[in-house]
């Protein structure tokens, strides 16, 4: 399936560049994502973190600028490349986005139905397997709005990892849960993460977790990276960019320090 | 800034420079400009609509697993029409009975009534009533629905699923529209010929065996063909706009969110509506 070695990168983006009512968002984005990873984005509110994580995924066409995905550059829309680097990557929603006419177990099958030629039995065995992974066998026969955010919240991670992508997009996966369930959403892509292997783009605020649990930390401001490299490097920047970000979130110290690593699927109940 | 659906495209008028406030103070020249822009936006409208069309039913030969979403789509579409066109049935067919009576009794020729209801509903009344009342219970439900599902971003999960949204969601309501239109149109034309004769044998005094025997007479395959041929036609042009509408809500001016929805499901009937009878008037006009 890796069709490169594996230190090179997974998804490459250069030069990227859109705009809205032409107030440039994307002001030529460079950004490199290395297999097996877990890489943060971080920027302020606004500044455009969701827009390049759907140029990244193919839902909104940059003007300019090109993406590379092990190796091969994707076209938009309906383009081959496009299509399958659909099938070897998985996005999950702000908002989940799960489709609310179908139950649990419904959902998590959804993308083994439409896009595998697995038996009913292989794909109800495989959504089973992902559903456990996530804590979640007792609500299979339920639909989201039955389920609690924290559970919605599961049940959107089972069906991003149902199909074991090589590239995971989240984004702001922890919008509108309290801090001991964010703190366990990200200890949970770490997880899974290790368990599958695969790489993660996480688009958030929240900056003390992304630190705790992200290889990589990309800052974006103005439109472009400001800042990619570990995350022990963020957190000692002298630059003045970084440190007049990490001075805006306030009391990073305090709070980096009371968060888990280990935080388990029963912290998001 | 263009997505991923740009190829399926719904211009704003509003948002030309010949709207409001422009630039172009010639009033003849302004009037031209805004003249190009209606052309504009119709000739772009039918257009997205046409690829829309097109895209939905050329995925028929892609989609896994239709039969089932179809089966699902006629379940859905069919249950949920069944009363509604029952109860209209029958009361057309009651009204029709009625009025028919009157004024074939003046010319000495209330026999007829038999062949004036089955004719009349077989090939005008049952199709056009039938398909206007799905629309209003199914169409715009369908509306809504895609509305909601392109607000919830959940038809954007499905494109980063490689899940084609018009396959798994649209194809499988325009195959059951061609199998549900006609069905409901058959059922709408026998609970209406059925409501004739209780109206003119049952309320009023025409001899059973007359009314029946006349409708008997009448009825000739050619006539239900039309009327298949009809419902069929009206059940894809109707469900492929109400599908249009809700599947771009999201680009709807002024409004946004839940008042989105509301004009997609609004524009839907009203479109679907006009569409039904415009296209009932050609077909007539080529099979009369």
């Amino acid at each position: 399936m890796n069709t490169l070695a594996s230190g090179a990168p997974l998804l490459e983006a250069s030069g990227l560049w859109i705009s809205f009512d032409g107030h440039p968002v994307l002001n030529g984005v460079d950004l490199v994502v290395p297999r097996a990873q877990v890489i943060a984005i971080l920027g302020k509110s606004g500044v455009g973190k969701s827009v390049l994580l759907k140029c990244l995924a193919g839902l909104l066409q940059p003007e300019a600028g090109t993406i590379r995905f092990a190796g091969r550059e994707l076209g938009g829309g309906y383009h081959a490349d496009r299509a399958e680097f659909r099938q070897r990557c998985s996005y999950l929603f702000q908002d989940n986005a799960l489709l609310d006419s179908l139950t649990a177990m419904e959902n998590v099958a959804l993308p083994l139905e439409q896009t595998t030629a697995m038996t009913d039995r292989e794909i109800r065995q495989r959504a089973g397997e992902a559903l456990a992974l996530f804590e979640l066998e007792s609500f299979s026969g339920l639909y989201p709005g039955q389920l609690s955010g924290g559970q919605q919240k599961r049940l959107a991670l089972a069906r991003a990892a149902v199909t074991k992508p090589e590239l995971v997009l989240f984004d702001e996966p922890t919008a509108g849960l309290d801090p001991i369930r964010r703190n366990a959403v990200f200890a949970l892509i770490a997880q899974v993460q290790r368990r599958i292997g695969f790489t993660a783009v996480i688009v958030t605020h929240d900056v003390p977790e992304a630190l705790v649990t992200c290889d990589t930390i990309a800052l974006l401001d103005d439109g472009q990276i400001r800042f990619c490299g570990p995350s022990a490097e963020f957190t000692a920047s002298t630059d003045s960019r970084i440190s007049a970000f990490r001075d805006s979130v306030g009391a990073l110290a305090g709070i980096v320090g009371t968060l888990r690593r280990d935080a388990t699927v029963s912290d998001l109940r | 800034m263009a997505s991923s659906n740009e190829d399926l495209p719904l211009v704003d008028r509003h948002d030309t420079e010949f709207s409001a406030g422009s630039s172009v103070d010639h009033k003849p020249l302004r009037a031209i400009g805004l003249l190009g822009v209606e052309i504009l936006s119709l000739t772009t409208v039918v257009g997205g609509f046409a690829l829309f069309t097109a895209r939905s039913l050329a995925a028929v030969f892609f989609t896994r697993r239709l039969r089932g979403r179809m089966a699902l789509a006629i379940q859905e579409m069919g249950v949920r029409c069944v009363p509604i066109i029952l109860v209209v049935g029958v009361f057309t067919g009651l009204v029709l009975g009625l009025q028919g009576y009157y004024v074939l009794d003046r010319f000495g020729s209330k026999g007829a009534l038999g062949t004036l209801v089955s004719l009349t509903l077989i090939r005008e009344l049952a199709p056009v009533l039938a398909a206007l009342m799905i629309v209003g219970q199914a169409g715009s439900a369908l509306a809504s629905e895609l509305g909601i599902q392109r607000n919830s971003e959940q038809i954007a999960a499905l494109e980063t699923m490689d899940i084609d949204p018009l396959g798994y969601l649209v194809t499988p309501r325009l195959l059951a529209a061609l199998v549900v239109f006609p069905i409901l149109t058959v059922f709408f034309t026998v609970v209406g010929i059925i409501g004739g004769w209780l109206s003119g044998s049952m309320v009023l005094s025409l001899e059973s065996g007359v009314y029946w025997a006349a409708a008997n007479r009448s009825i000739k395959l050619a006539d239900l063909r039309e009327s298949i041929a009809k419902a069929a036609v009206f059940g894809l042009f109707t469900i492929a706009i109400c599908a249009y509408s809700g599947f771009t809500t999201h680009r709807r001016t002024n409004v946004a969110g839940v008042h989105a929805v509301g004009k997609s499901a609004t524009l839907a009937v009203v479109w679907s509506s006009i569409t039904i009878l415009a296209a009932d008037y050609v077909i007539t006009s080529f099979l009369a």
